[in-house]
């Protein structure tokens, strides 16, 4: 049967090009892989080879010509005995569109489509729970050994983890429970052991991933977007990754530049993650429990200045706190302020200090960044009108100004002034104790911010 | 009654010799049929032929069993065909089709199947290093003796990630085989100008990794070395390096037009070394089949071609709820 043989696009943008030179002529036999013609586009000349075995019936586009449209006949491949009129009789040479799939229009400019987050149920603790005052890096600890001995698919890897009991003693006591196949001291190479995780998870193992400290997850960072967030996606949904990344996040004190970065907006923004930044020690254990169960990627953003602070856990069999719910810390009328992680620690401060000046304040802890729980913002907002957000990563594209952003959109009518926004300035982390302290958002700030918007 | 040439690789049966050339055919053959459908515009982005290196990854499966898992780059169709997933679903991933394997949302670089223990297809040089001794992290830690066959290019075999992971591979003992596939160029860097020791195999011996080099054009070459490899590690002992030296015949992509080696340079490996051939000349001189069968053969695998193209060609698109869809997994109530 003859066949037509077309011009090839040779690079994605290809549409047209020049067909620079036969080098086979009418009569000869070619066979897949043969080199036919030079083609030329804008960016370079290419090689055209056979991939079927034929004869070339007939050459229709001539040595030289330019401008040749991508799926134009260039050529007619018979086999033994046939001609190459029979083919042009019967179909007409050139481009078809036979084969080129409609691209239908998207239903409609709708980049907000997905964000309708489910809220699910806070966990009731029973009346009469016992509260035990319980620091960060217990509730952190104690997460990690109810997992593990609800299932031996998890297992925790990182820096220090194991004989060193954790660099920051997260992982107190865990080696002697678990022993070194589970808890796994890595070598220093965040690259590697991120990428090590990865594939234990895609092999159906749930890893806890300690980072030192997230800075050192720059290292790390292609596995956890590249390999870990997106590769469901890619996989139409076979591959999941059910990876826990966590481990101290933002300033600590005086460590500088490259150890003090909050990386909250960064992570927040890759669809595939979930992001999580607790504040408090019951939230703290909740939330790490839903993480190593969730079978999704979850970053886990911790404080060091917060590890050592005590706040009180229910003492239940099982703690759990979903994902995706904001917790109100204060109830007030005349703005909301949210924050996360240790803007917590500044918003609950400033709503005292405001309480004074009879300001009411509600303060809102995010708990998770990604799902956000932006429908709890925007309610507290419809009662308030004001908002003020807390954090202390840097200002530019910030968790903050996302919030802005979604208040503005989905709350405009309600809002009684601008939202400001606390955070970090907009330098790197300085060493000096006095440009540090000026360098990170303060409750001052916040009080002050507070105060603009309530015009006081 | 065994003829000259097979005496000295009297280790391999008629049907082995035949499967081998059906199974590198068929990746040919699929390989020059995907070109084909980029140059009329139904496959786009980027697309990296594997054609001329079909020995190293038949040669590698001959020895695996049964949940042994495999993941490598970008260059990603023969390994895929190999391990038996349906032609008809890479095709229509490739052509960002609804029966693709990854419902047309990953394309060439990016397919998996969890059936198969395929597990991608990955885009970023190197990334698959570490993965894969993830991969036989999970299998050390089941406690079962399977082993993942981690393969990338030598131009990887250059990236910090593949050190980190030899480092853990040792010294976790992990079952992994690191399988550099050596095609001589990085893209259109050749070895020698981008890599300071010629021989990748021994890169291993500094964290106590075995290596060898392997002619990647001997099919059979391969097969024997890849059970040595398989038995290091199915016996505990830790990872193993081998470095298939191959040769691909087209450009690092659809859109490279190779012209930093010569045209020569590739016709002297097709006509003297091509792994196709071979077997080819091995099983006619061999008296394991005719011309006819072999013709036979060629025929069906067209037909195997031709039907994954017209799948591929008449797959939907994907519903464009799909957009949205495949971002999380649920997590069990």
């Amino acid at each position: 049967m003859a066949t037509e043989i077309l011009m090839p696009a040779l690079s994605p943008t290809m549409e047209e090009g020049t067909l620079a030179k036969w080098l086979v002529k009418e009569g000869d036999t070619v066979s897949s892989g043969d080199i036919m013609a030079e083609i030329e586009t804008d960016k370079a000349t290419m090689e055209f080879e056979a991939v079927d075995e034929g004869i070339i019936g007939k050459i229709l586009i001539t040595e030289g010509t330019e401008g040749v449209k991508v799926n134009t006949a260039i050529a007619i491949l018979v086999e033994e005995g046939e001609s190459a009129d029979d083919l042009e009789a019967s179909s007409g040479a050139g481009s078809d569109d036979e084969d080129k799939a409609p691209i239908d229009e998207p239903m409609s400019a709708n980049p907000g489509a997905p964000v309708a987050v489910v809220v699910p149920a806070e966990m009731d603790i029973p009346e009469g729970t016992e509260m035990k005052p319980t620091t960060v890096r217990e509730a952190l600890r104690d997460a990690m050994a109810e997992e593990m001995r609800r299932t031996p698919e998890v297992f925790l890897m990182g820096e220090e983890v194991a004989e060193y009991q954790g660099a920051y003693k997260i992982s107190q006591g865990l080696l002697d429970e678990f022993g070194s196949k589970r808890v796994i001291d890595t070598p220093i190479t965040e690259h590697g052991f991120a990428g090590i995780g990865v594939g234990a998870a895609f092999g159906g193992l749930n890893p806890i991933v300690e980072f030192m400290t997230f800075n050192f997850a720059m290292q790390a960072i292609d596995h956890i977007i590249n390999s870990a967030a997106k590769t469901l996606y890619m996989s139409g949904g076979q591959m999941g990754c059910p990876i826990v990344f966590r481990g101290p996040n933002g300033a600590a004190a005086r460590v500088g530049a490259q150890h003090s970065h909050d990386y909250a907006a960064w992570y927040s923004q890759i669809p595939g993650l979930k992001v999580v930044m607790p504040y408090s020690a019951a939230d703290a254990k909740g939330l790490l429990k839903t993480a190593i169960r969730d079978p999704n990627p979850v970053i886990f953003l911790e404080n060091e200045i917060l590890y050592g602070q005590s706040f009180d856990v229910p003492v239940m069999d099982d703690y759990t706190v979903p994902f995706g719910k904001a917790k109100i810390w204060r109830e007030g009328t005349d703005v909301t302020i949210v924050s996360f992680g240790i803007g917590m620690k500044y918003a609950l401060e400033a709503a005292d200090k405001l309480a004074e000046d009879g300001i009411s304040a509600e303060v809102l802890d995010l708990r998770t960044l990604r799902p956000m729980d932006t429908g709890a913002i925007i309610e507290s907002v419809k009662k308030t009108n004001r908002c003020v957000t807390v954090e202390e990563g840097f200002p530019v594209c910030s968790i903050g100004s996302y919030i802005s952003s979604v208040l503005m959109q989905e709350a405009f009518d309600y809002l009684d002034a601008p939202v400001i926004n606390c955070t970090g300035k907009d330098v790197p982390m300085p060493y000096a104790a006095n440009l540090e302290k000026l360098a990170l958002t303060t409750t001052k700030e916040v009080i002050d911010a507070v105060k603009a918007v309530t015009y006081r | 009654m065994a003829a000259k040439k097979t005496t000295k690789k009297a280790n391999v049966s008629k049907e082995e010799l035949l499967s081998f050339y059906r199974d590198m055919l068929l990746i040919r053959r699929f390989e020059e049929k995907a070109g084909q459908l980029y140059g009329m515009g139904l496959i786009g982005g980027f697309c990296h032929l594997y054609i001329g290196q079909e020995a190293v990854v038949v040669g590698l499966e001959a020895a695996t069993k049964e949940g042994d898992k495999r993941i490598t780059s970008y260059r990603d169709h023969g390994h895929m065909l190999a391990c038996g997933m349906d032609p008809k679903g890479v095709m229509a991933e490739l052509t960002g089709r609804e029966g693709g394997y990854s419902k047309g949302k990953g394309g060439s670089m990016h397919m998996f199947s969890k059936e198969k223990h395929f597990y991608g297809g990955h885009g970023i040089v190197a990334a698959q290093v570490p993965l894969g001794a993830g991969l036989a992290f999970s299998d050390k830690y089941r406690g079962n003796d399977n082993v993942t066959f981690t393969y990338f290019g030598d131009g990887a075999a250059n990236q910090g990630q593949v050190y980190e992971a030899f480092n853990m591979a040792a010294l976790w003992d992990l079952p992994v085989i690191f399988v550099i596939e050596n095609n001589e160029y990085a893209m259109g860097t050749a070895m020698a100008r981008s890599t300071s020791s010629p021989d990748i195999y021994t890169r291993g011996a500094a964290f106590g990794i075995k290596g060898e080099a392997v002619d990647g054009m001997d099919v059979l070459k391969v097969k024997e070395a890849s059970e040595k490899a398989v038995a290091h590690c199915r016996a505990g002992k830790g990872p193993y390096i081998l470095e298939v030296k191959t040769y691909r015949y087209r450009g690092h992509s659809m859109s490279d037009p190779a012209k930093y080696r010569t045209r020569e340079e590739v016709q002297k490996m097709r006509d003297e070394r091509d792994c196709i051939e071979q077997v080819r000349d091995m099983l006619l001189t061999g008296k394991h089949a005719t011309d006819d069968d072999l013709k036979a053969i060629d025929k069906e695998i067209k037909g195997i071609v031709n039907e994954a193209a017209d799948f591929s060609k008449e797959s939907p698109e994907p519903s464009l709820d799909e957009l949205y869809t495949d971002i999380y997994m649920e997590a069990e109530a």
